[in-house]
């Protein structure tokens, strides 16, 4: 019977299947970060259990760091980098600390090593591990409790997925890219379309992406509710892995290359849903509420709550446009952030740097808007720095700052002001997700780069 | 884990779908290190806003949180379920629910009840009507009863007996060990380790 990538990657993990129970999966990685886990470290111990196999356990610190030099002041984020430092040593799990320079957010520094490569399952106690999708692993989130299994066992009891195709077909238009896709996906299936669904992401738009772009649209899944989002690995694919620190070499690289072009999914192979997306009639988006499915295409206006059908949909919608500060019927072009962010596990890869640093060069910040740029790893950063991103940001009067998750979330000392709005590269527009009381707005690189020459939501090609 | 039996009590109307879990517990209060203490912080944002229902006194100690579609959504920190259970939560009945949510709540034995949207509307409006409306979730029998309900939920099998003995999960795996070594020996040579 034709199987999806999905469940090949499954089928050939499963370690112990029982009628009426879970399938009981094997983990192949398993990353750590220092939020999730001090809590699982410490029922380990108190149930005195090890870390099964800390050869196949990789941790660091992204969530609490600050982006600026000097010590951490918070001592309750300090506390929780020391509890990552003891409970790795501990228990003999890698760790690439602040300040290390293998140390960035945890969807950053697995691919980039070559920790992720195709057909592994891959786990972490953070929803966007779905961004290691793009290489055709099974990579998703898992609460705390989980992260202990994991550790514990190597396995975890995992129900039964069901499959979704969302194919993407055509030529993207120009400066459309995979961040519109990925909003413009969410806002055709909404925030829970995706629940208890695995998403390949398929067609000629997603083959022709980078696995930067890859990476981008697999990450949100999980905004849309999904287990997980994948891409069946091709010649782009193992051109990324190859070479990599963790990467196989020689015959091992050229077995591997055999297995991983057995996963795509078989001809004929059924999915459970199947969602068909136009690429030639994408745009750029940008988020106007408080979810990711919250979106127009920038040459729109904020809606109409009126305009929603669903009674609930209205009322997120009212309390949306409340909380964000906006009258319906304003044209998004019109609207004026005070900050831009670009950075997170969603847009901080090299790729995402080089695209915002061809906008900026040669032009200037608006007055009064703060800019700030937070390469995802120390390794992007080093790279940007060696081909001159860092001066084309800096000169244009953007922060150039360290690696970290910063203003994606509000758990280190990056956050907007109560009030203040942001135009932010990053996954998540929740109340107050970048600082109590801000306003965010989800855009592409492209669109924050020309954001923030502009001084309001522009695209590139539309700045003078 | 401790077993669960048949939950009965009075119930919380929260009438909004797509709730996620920076609104149950904000990332600022994700920084301790400790696993319980997170009940005062439960949706923090919402609670400053005097008509917040959770500040209303007619709702005090209520067991059951009833929710609109899609609850729990975002972020898959624990500390969202944990919070709901410190601040004395032992269901949540919503239509619908997020997976890795859903997930975190059977790990600590906080029940996510997911019924019919009709189902968990009448619930909603019987709660805000009278909020001492008395509301059974009956987990050995999987069945909710309130005033003019009673309605089966489903809960696989596997589920419904860990919760009901309050079994172990990391355990139960364990009991699979060879297994695991065996799969262990056939991994390829070149999948990557630290």
């Amino acid at each position: 019977m034709p199987q999806t990538l999905a469940e090949k990657v499954w089928e050939r993990h499963v370690v112990h299947r029982a009628d009426g129970e879970p399938d009981l999966l094997y983990v192949d990685l398993h990353l750590v970060h220092e939020v999730t886990s001090p809590q699982a470290f410490e029922s380990l111990r108190m149930h005195g259990r090890g870390v099964r196999r800390p050869d196949l356990t990789v941790a660091t610190m992204d969530h609490n760091v600050p982006t600026t030099v000097g010590p951490v002041t918070d001592e309750v984020s300090a506390r929780q980098m020391q509890a990552l430092q003891a409970n790795a040593d501990e228990f003999g799990v890698t760790l690439y600390p602040w300040g290390s320079a293998g140390q960035g957010i945890v969807h950053v520094i697995g691919p980039e090593m070559g920790y992720t490569q195709p057909g592994m399952t891959i786990v972490c106690g953070d929803s966007h591990t779905s961004t290691h999708g793009a290489f055709g692993a099974l990579a998703f989130g898992i609460g705390t409790s989980e992260v202990e299994h994991v550790l514990a066992t190597q396995t975890l009891p995992q129900r039964a997925a069901k499959t979704m195709a969302v194919t993407v077909e055509g030529d993207l238009p120009d400066g459309v890219g995979a961040k519109d896709v990925i909003l413009g996906i969410i806002n055709r299936i909404g925030t829970g379309g995706g629940v208890g669904h695995v998403i390949e992401y398929r067609g000629s738009a997603i083959r022709s992406l980078s696995m930067e772009g890859r990476m981008t649209i697999c990450n949100m899944s999980i905004e849309a509710g999904a287990r997980a989002g994948m891409v069946a690995p091709d010649d782009t694919t193992f051109a990324y892995v190859e070479g990599r620190p963790h990467a196989p070499v020689g015959a091992a690289w050229e077995a591997a290359l055999d297995e991983w072009r057995t996963l795509p999914s078989d001809r004929g192979a059924a999915f459970d849903a199947e969602v068909a997306i136009d690429a030639t009639g994408l745009q750029p988006y940008v988020s106007w509420g408080t979810n990711p499915a919250q979106s127009v295409t920038i040459d729109q206006q904020v809606p109409e709550p009126a305009s929603f059908d669903e009674p609930s949909t209205r009322d997120a919608a009212v309390r949306a446009l409340a909380y964000m500060g906006l009258a319906p019927g304003t044209p998004i072009r019109e609207i004026r952030p005070d900050t831009v962010f670009l950075g997170s596990c969603t847009n901080s890869r090299i790729e995402d740097l080089r695209v915002a640093a061809e906008i900026v060069r040669g032009r200037t910040v608006a007055d009064g808007l703060r800019a700030l740029v937070v390469p995802g790893s120390v390794a992007v950063k080093l790279q940007a720095e060696q081909e001159g991103l860092d001066r084309v940001f800096s000169e244009a009067g953007f922060d150039w700052r360290g690696a970290g998750c910063s203003m994606c979330l509000g758990m280190n000392p990056d956050i907007l002001r109560p009030g203040e709005r942001s135009a932010s590269t990053s996954n998540r527009n929740f109340e107050g997700r970048q600082g109590k009381g801000g306003r965010t707005h989800l855009v592409s690189p492209a669109v924050a780069a020309a954001t923030a020459i502009a001084g309001r939501f522009t695209t590139p090609k539309d700045l003078p | 884990m401790r077993p669960i039996g048949v939950i009965e009590g009075t119930a919380v109307p929260l009438d909004r779908s797509d709730v996620d879990t920076d609104q149950i517990i904000p990332a600022q209060y994700l920084k301790r290190i400790e696993r319980s203490g997170f009940g005062p912080f439960l949706f923090d944002e919402w609670r400053k806003d005097p008509g917040f229902v959770l500040n209303d006194p007619r709702y005090e100690g209520a067991s059951i949180l009833i929710a609109g579609a899609n609850f729990g959504g975002g972020s898959s920190r624990e500390h969202a379920p944990w919070a709901l259970e410190d601040y004395g939560f032992e269901a949540v009945v919503a239509p619908s629910f997020a997976d890795i949510f859903r997930n975190n709540c059977f790990k600590i034995g906080l029940l996510p009840i997911e019924l019919p949207s009709e189902s968990v509307r009448t619930l909603m409006d019987a709660v805000l009507d009278d909020p001492a409306t008395r509301i059974v979730v009956d987990l050995p029998d999987r069945v909710v009863r309130a005033p003019g309900l009673d309605e089966s939920f489903e809960m696989d099998e596997f589920t419904h007996r860990r919760l009901l003995e309050g079994l172990d999960d990391i355990g139960l795996s364990l009991r699979n060990e060879a297994k695991i070594s065996a799969f262990e020996a056939t991994r390829p040579g070149w999948l990557p380790s630290a």
